[in-house]
């Protein structure tokens, strides 16, 4: 039997067919891309298949999470003495901290009702853990064990003992996926704890450390300063700490001071987290009103109402349209 | 029949593992590092197999599949792994009778394309460029292929799967 030639396989040039194939899945990844870069298909579509992607998840953080539980069983006694008196040590010291701050923290909460805001310093959080698996290299994002079943919600932000870690952007029913605050796509209001500046600190390209590109060239900042959060953009809560300076230079463009800083949250190291429950309240002006029209039943009646179009009336409440007016506009 | 049927499990479950691999976190240290195990994967079977098995079709699925665990931008991976997929399947029959160096430096050009592919999406994607320690990872997926190669090779030899 003579051998057939292997037409599927051509040693040098391939058939026209493969080649339009080729283009023909292009197409479809690139529609898939711009539709989902335009829609965010992949979210929910990773929501209704989250019965399938989440229990990947864990088996992919079961290694990472076995060696975790190696490293406890394995650790000799030594270690977790040293451990655990340093964590008395620690719990003591914040304790005395805490009962100095207890009567500092009652007087702020009194002065503050006087003054009329509403700023509390109790906080709402849920612990979560983080689950060990890879986003992608140079990514900066990380899994949590809570999802949307546990009443998390995008925008939350997301902390730990030290300072800020990120926000969640995205929620799973079992899990969540947070932004890390030195993702390059992140920005953070903070203010610098020293001097009262308020700045914005951006995540930066290669990792490690945050960005404060535009300081003003007079302003007073160190290395070594403080930032906390400031509170403006309604996101994260005020006063906490996010890191601290190490450089300040001019910036390239020679019209602002640019400054580096280490996060003081411990961004790879962290397995427990907490998620904030209240969000800071929205700086601004408050958002306006329901557009009141004017009142259906205040209009002069049309002379037919048959031709007249049709307007939606509430007819089971009662109508209260003079109210409605001057709720809808500022008082000036 | 049964050993058709091991074979093609055999088959699903480097893929599914492959999948696995590329959720498994390093240390932080070697994050950057990470060799690209679904295109090592994927690459193996078209030179063994070739459209027998892998199809553009199935890289592609296989593709959103990945696309759907790393959360990154649906389609992403889909549009790197059919154009490996093409270009292995075309040159196919060239590349299977090379010798081992040659393959893994055929296996490194690869990659490094599959990087700029990826490096061309982001851009438009509007993602920030990321760090020249990047672009490492293709060079230790090449220096890791003869071993996944000889290793999958071996199994499969072992195990008399098809």
């Amino acid at each position: 039997m003579p051998l057939a030639r292997e037409e599927s396989s051509p040693l040098f040039a391939g058939t026209a067919a493969g080649t339009l194939r080729l283009i023909f899945y292009l197409a479809l990844a690139m529609v898939l891309m711009v539709l989902d870069h335009r829609n965010g298909w992949l979210w929910r579509l990773r929501y209704t298949t989250a019965i399938v992607v989440e229990p990947i998840y864990r088996l992919a953080s079961a290694p990472a999470d076995g060696l975790h539980a190696a490293s406890v069983a394995f650790a000799d006694r030594r270690m977790l003495t040293e451990q655990n008196q340093r964590l008395r040590e620690d719990l003591l010291l914040a304790n005395a901290k805490l009962n100095r701050m207890a009567a500092v923290a009652e007087q702020n909460q009194r002065l503050k009702e006087l003054l009329d805001t509403q700023h509390s310093l109790e906080l709402h959080v849920q612990m979560a853990r983080v689950i060990g698996i890879d986003m992608g290299a140079f990514r900066h994002r990380m899994m949590i064990n809570l999802g949307a079943r546990d009443g998390i919600r995008a925008g939350q932000p997301v902390i730990d003992a030290h300072g800020v870690m990120g926000q969640i952007i995205d929620v799973l029913p079992n899990s969540a996926t947070v932004m890390l605050v030195t993702d390059p796509d992140h920005a953070l209001p903070v203010v610098i704890q020293r001097t009262g500046l308020r700045t914005i600190a951006y995540g930066s390209r290669n990792g490690e450390e945050l960005t404060l590109p535009n300081i003003p060239m007079a302003a007073d900042v160190r290395a070594g300063d403080k930032l906390l959060t400031s509170g403006i953009g309604g996101r994260f809560p005020e006063g906490f700490p996010v890191g601290q300076i190490d450089t300040v230079q001019p910036a390239p463009t020679g019209m602002f001071l640019e400054a580096h800083a280490t996060p003081s949250a411990d961004l790879d190291r962290s397995d427990e987290v907490l998620v904030l429950h209240d969000l800071a309240e929205p700086a601004g002006p408050p958002p306006p009103a329901t557009p009141a029209g004017p009142p259906a039943s205040d209009a002069p009646a049309p002379p037919s109402t048959a031709s007249a179009p049709r307007v939606p009336m509430p007819t089971g409440a009662p109508l209260k349209p003079a109210s409605a007016q001057t709720t809808g506009t500022p008082p000036t | 029949m049964s050993r058709q049927r091991l074979s093609f499990w055999w088959f699903v479950g480097t893929l599914l593992v492959s999948l696995l691999l590329m959720l498994v976190p390093l240390p932080h240290v070697l994050e950057a590092f990470k060799p690209y195990w679904p295109a090592l994967v994927l690459l193996y079977w078209a030179l063994e197999s070739g459209d027998q098995r892998i199809t553009l079709g199935l890289a592609f699925i296989f593709g959103v599949c990945a696309d759907l665990l790393t959360g990154v931008l649906l389609g992403e991976q889909a549009l790197r792994l059919c154009v490996l997929a093409f270009i292995a399947l075309r040159f196919r029959s060239r590349l299977r009778f090379f010798p081992m160096w040659q393959q893994t430096l055929a296996v490194l050009a690869l990659l490094l394309n599959d990087r700029f592919l990826q490096l061309v999406v982001r851009a438009f994607a509007g993602e920030s460029t990321p760090p020249a320690l990047w672009w490492m990872s293709p060079f230790i997926s090449a220096a890791l292929w003869p071993f996944l190669f000889l290793l999958l090779d071996d199994l499969r030899m072992r195990l008399r799967l098809q």
